[in-house]
């Protein structure tokens, strides 16, 4: 179980619901990998009685789960604020996953103007999920301004590259032993799941990776089980590396032959 | 009265928000909307009176990650 703003939940898996081949592979997707929570976006809708966003909302409230609209897109703190607000009226939830683009090629978030929008949001009631770097002043700021989730990357959103600062990633566990703490974007592999999980986040957010594979209900499935072995291994208590070997076979009782 | 919808120019005989969304054929509750960088709620679209060249904004729930 994680909680997240009084909400509680079974699964430690947050997925994305963009670039699956159909919608109905999302929706298979999204039941094998056993979510809680599924990330939704606002776009400007078509004109004409098309009507694909009633189509997606239907399908999306059909599986039951938590929403979690983000503000993608936005590069500065205004235009997050105001998609905030439209997402909020429209899916009636305080909860908002805070993106604030600083960069167009990396889709790193702006640092600054994210701490703005998220202490605005806060003050208003907002629910914040920042997707945020691995910054620890950062985390700061961003806890002090009312923030009670951090979303930290761990490589470029949809890059697959998996954790590249793991000392990064641990320092922000061990500063914030009580902040549920979600890696979102980067992760590429179930066994970069595992890693993150391993050093005792409480979620991963998954998109691409799930989306884009070869087979994406499969893959939902193989991230679940390697969310959940990380996760498990962590509350077990894993043993630190050594140098030297330690035989695991008892040597009292051993035959001596000669 | 000419606004710009969704980026696009637009002449509209409607007068209220409300009264837009149907006249340009954008129906159900699933939608959002603002008009010059505000939110107008959907319990306060009745009440909001369009003025020539205004910017509205109808969002509606799309994927995303």
């Amino acid at each position: 179980m994680v909680t997240f703003y009084d909400k509680e939940v079974a699964s430690h898996f947050l997925l994305g619901t963009a670039q699956y081949p159909s919608p109905q592979i999302l929706s298979e997707a999204a039941k094998a990998g056993e979510v809680d929570i599924l990330t939704v976006s606002l776009r400007r809708e078509t004109a004409g009685g098309q009507q694909a966003g009633q189509k997606f909302w239907e399908l999306i409230q059909n599986l039951g789960v938590h929403v979690l609209p983000n503000t993608a897109g936005c590069h500065s703190a205004r235009d997050a604020i105001l998609t905030a607000k439209m997402a909020r009226d429209l899916f009636k939830t305080n909860w908002i996953k805070l993106e604030v683009i600083g960069n167009s090629d990396t889709l790193q978030p702006d640092l600054f103007q994210l701490v703005v929008a998220a202490e605005e949001l806060c003050a208003d009631g907002f629910e914040v999920f920042p997707y945020m770097t691995d910054d620890l002043v950062l985390a700061e700021r961003l806890l002090e301004v009312g923030c009670k989730v951090l979303m930290p990357w761990c490589a470029p959103i949809g890059s697959a590259a998996g954790p590249l600062n793991l000392t990064a990633l641990r320092t922000l566990r061990s500063y914030f032993p009580d902040t549920p703490l979600v890696v979102d974007a980067g992760l590429g592999r179930p066994s970069h799941a595992t890693t993150v999980m391993e050093l005792g986040y409480d979620a991963v957010l998954l998109n691409t990776a799930v989306a884009k594979a070869g087979d994406p209900v499969a893959m939902a499935r193989a991230f679940k089980h390697a969310i959940e072995a990380g996760r498990e291994g962590y509350l077990a208590g894993m043993l630190e590396p050594r140098d030297f070997a330690t035989p695991s076979t008892p040597l009292i009782g051993q035959a001596v032959f000669s | 009265m000419n606004l710009t919808v969704n980026g696009e120019e637009k002449a509209v005989s409607a007068a209220t928000l409300a009264d837009l969304l149907p006249e340009l054929e954008f129906e159900g509750d699933w939608l959002a909307t603002a008009v010059n960088s505000e939110l107008i709620a959907a319990d306060g679209r009745e009440a909001f009176q369009l003025s020539e060249g205004d910017k509205v904004e109808i969002l509606a729930p799309m994927q995303g990650g």
